[in-house]
């Protein structure tokens, strides 16, 4: 067994080896520039893009490769999002709904907003994390121009009921749009049965590779636009500009393809190892599963240790790499804006942890984490 | 044989390079912002990598801040400084990259005035011009004049024009895009507050590239979400790809005389046997070893006619190369920086810019001249 334990799939997955594999010619031999028209290395660069949109388009349920835009990561998908749609249609309205325990890229990206003059509601969650239906629909504006509500939660694995969301979000007239950065490649994402109008992913969330993202438009019915973020070469239709990352892109299409081909089987098996490690950790007193009541993601568990101190349980569990927070707001030890929207104490929220399996985890490694943690509170709790 | 005349659009990745990344994929592939060991582990190599490039380019690492290539590079140059400092006026050239040209044009919607600079036939910026500009309108400018031409290769002096601007005190950023890893740097003695860099034109990976900003500077974020990059870019960083920017850019400076040396003798070798060959060819831009990057001869021929398709039948002799610079929709619109440096329309549809690449042989120049002599029929 190596050591650490990787437990932190949701902060990023490693690479599959048959991802980079299917990568590796588009950096050395066929390395193109995808705009150059005049002679077959950017023939052949154009045509890799071409096929991994295709197939990209095709698992997430979307009606044409046309409605893809990638991007530099979900990070940036989500502020072209969100500021595209405030931009472009701002002679139409300018107010906003999200949900409090949203992805700090689309909570800053909303903050932001606010300080250009839209507005935002953030729509409060319940204990198990889930929004009033009710709320929303009364949250809805003549002037809301964008719902949008994340697919997954990041450190609960909380899955929202999308599509009962987004049929109140279009009988109000509003574009509905869905961070799915955690769910695509977990779960099976269809935007049009969903009825999502801009979804967000990543690469290296679905053990493809960093730097690469794309942004879901809807091109029909309704037909969702946005105002470009980062000009220059016209590039995806002009809604992104900038070369375009052939080998990621053609990584993060792979990688989404084998996510596909697997999914039944290994949704089973990482929830199976989940349950595992939520009944071993739930026999130590003291201890609650944040989402609870939730429909949640098969691979994610969050849990909160009552009587021990944050900072020394992370420090106690060496031999597991799992994280308190999101990733991006792990450097300071403070509540997850997560847990504490639903309700949880401050000194108990700083004394969680997210376990977060993937594909390449055994039950032997979830036994070993399961001994490890009980040991490490026990000592902790001086007993 | 097919030969690549277009490492200007884009360069092969260095195979050293693809094997320094190739761990950073599958075996060190945690998430840098993790405080876990996997995450820790990250972290020191993105500022090795931030501390490497930094060093090679004469900045301090706090200076450095990744991107996902050039093109957000200039966007946020241009963007963030006219939002943080309130910049209402900005000053630059017609035949800047699009990326420079298109965010000025949007900050123009904004309410910004643009001042298109005049630029010689060579694509020199006038500097009396600048200086007048600067004069005219007494409000803290934002300049934005490309180091080295993407289409011509034009290469300015860049202390010459950084040193107007902090006479009047205004805000200079300069795409250097093209000349990174041509050319060396020390950005601590050059008067320039602004660089920006794409690691796939010098042997580096797509998808990354970095912004220089001169410490004191202080400006806002393009992207939110996140604290990376010490709160200036949100997302996850891209750790292959950092550090194999740092490995490319390492070893293209460490080479640099041999470098200079090899590229110098292609295009030296390609301009003066289209001159032997075709007595009437017009080289676009600077041509010196001074004063332009020796990746870059942009090649016009003036009795190929204006239908000559001249781009289709180089490709059909096995020789690429390209009009201008990567253009995305295969319209036939001209070069804007032809354009910009008044060259006829008919001049304009028959010139090529070939550009050259460490890859690239002597044999290979000959190979396309002898070519580029059959398409026109030309004896020797």
């Amino acid at each position: 067994m190596k050591f650490p334990i990787y437990l932190d799939y949701n902060a990023t997955t490693p690479v599959d080896p048959r991802v980079l594999e299917k990568m590796l010619p588009w950096f050395t031999e066929k390395f193109g520039n995808a705009a150059s028209n005049t002679h077959p290395f950017g023939w052949a660069a154009e045509e890799a893009v071409k096929m991994a949109r295709e197939s990209l388009a095709q698992n997430i349920g979307a009606d044409s490769p046309d409605e893809i835009v990638f991007t530099s990561g979900a990070t940036e998908a989500i502020n072209l999002a969100l500021k595209g749609v405030a931009e472009l249609y701002a002679r139409k309205g300018n107010h906003l709904i999200t949900v409090a325990t949203e992805h700090k890229a689309v909570l800053d990206t909303c903050k932001y907003l606010e300080k250009t003059g839209h507005s935002v509601t953030y729509l409060p969650v319940d204990k198990r994390g889930l929004i009033d239906l009710e709320a929303l629909r009364a949250a809805i504006t003549d002037q809301t121009l964008l719902v949008a509500v994340m697919y997954a939660n990041n450190e609960t694995g909380v899955i929202h009921p999308l599509r009962e969301i987004a049929e109140i979000v279009h009988e109000k007239g509003a574009l509905f749009m869905s961070d799915a950065t955690q769910a695509v490649g977990k779960l099976p994402v269809d935007v049009n049965a969903d009825g999502i109008d801009l979804m967000t992913f990543s690469g290296h969330k679905m053990y493809g590779p960093k730097g690469v993202g794309g942004l879901y438009l809807r091109k029909r019915r309704p037909r969702a636009v946005v105002a470009p973020q980062i000009h220059g070469g016209g590039h995806e239709h002009g809604f992104r500009s900038g070369t375009l990352n052939v080998p990621g892109i053609v990584g993060m299409s792979e990688a989404l393809q084998l996510c596909q081909d697997g999914m039944a089987v290994e949704s089973q098996r990482l929830e199976g190892l989940r349950d595992q490690l939520q009944a071993g950790i739930l026999e130590i007193p003291g201890t609650r599963v944040n989402g609870l009541g939730a429909n949640r993601l098969p691979n994610t568990l969050n849990v909160s240790f009552e009587q021990v101190e944050g900072e020394a349980l992370i420090m106690a569990l060496k031999q597991l790499a799992v994280s308190t927070g999101s990733a991006c707001t792990s450097a300071i030890m403070e509540p997850s804006h997560v847990l504490s929207a639903m309700g949880v104490a401050d000194d108990e929220a700083i004394a969680s942890v997210r376990f977060s399996l993937g594909r390449f985890n055994t039950g032997a490694e979830i036994e070993h984490a399961i001994d490890h943690v009980k040991a490490a509170v026990k000592r902790l709790r001086g007993n | 044989m097919r030969i690549y005349l277009d490492n200007a659009a884009s360069t092969p990745l260095d195979p050293e390079v693809l094997e320094r990344m190739i761990p950073y994929f599958t075996e060190f592939s945690g998430n840098p912002s993790s405080v876990h060991h996997h995450g820790r582990q990250l972290r020191s190599a993105i500022e090795k990598a931030r501390k490497t490039i930094a060093t090679l380019v004469g900045a301090a690492p706090g200076e450095i801040f990744f991107t996902s290539g050039g093109t957000e590079a200039d966007n946020m140059a241009i963007r963030c400084t006219v939002e943080g400092l309130g910049i209402r006026h900005i000053i630059t050239t017609a035949i800047e990259h699009h990326a420079v040209l298109h965010s000025v044009e949007q900050m123009e919607k904004t309410g910004a005035k643009v001042t298109w600079l005049p630029v010689d036939a060579k694509g020199n910026p006038d500097q009396e011009a600048l200086r007048e500009a600067l004069a005219s309108d007494t409000r803290q400018a934002l300049v934005c004049l490309m180091h080295a031409n993407n289409e011509i290769g034009t290469l300015i002096d860049l202390h010459k024009y950084g040193r107007i601007c902090e006479e009047f005190g205004a805000i200079f950023m300069s795409d250097t895009v093209q000349s990174m890893g041509n050319v060396q740097y020390n950005l601590a003695e050059t008067p320039v507050h602004f660089v920006t860099a794409s690691a796939h034109k010098f042997y580096g990976p797509k998808g990354i590239g970095f912004l220089y900003i001169r410490s004191g500077v202080k400006v806002p974020p393009l992207l939110q979400g996140g604290g990376q990059e010490r709160n200036m870019r949100a997302g996850t960083e891209n750790v292959p790809a950092i550090v194999g920017m740092a490995f490319a850019l390492e070893k293209c400076i460490n080479n640099l005389e041999a470098k200079r040396t090899h590229l110098l003798g292609l295009k030296k070798q390609m301009a003066e046997g289209l001159k032997a060959s075709f007595p009437e060819i017009v080289f676009h831009g600077e041509t010196g070893e001074d004063n332009s990057i020796p990746t870059v001869l942009n090649a016009g021929f003036p009795g190929a006619g204006t239908e000559s398709m001249l781009l289709f039948n180089l490709d059909i002799n096995g020789i690429s190369a390209s009009g201008g610079s990567a253009c995305t929709s295969g319209s036939v619109k001209g070069s804007h920086v032809l354009e910009g440096l008044g060259v006829a329309p008919g001049l304009a549809a028959n010139s090529i810019r070939f550009s050259f690449g460490m890859q690239n042989t002597p044999e290979e120049i000959e190979y396309a001249l002898e070519r580029l002599r059959e398409m026109f029929r030309v004896k020797v």
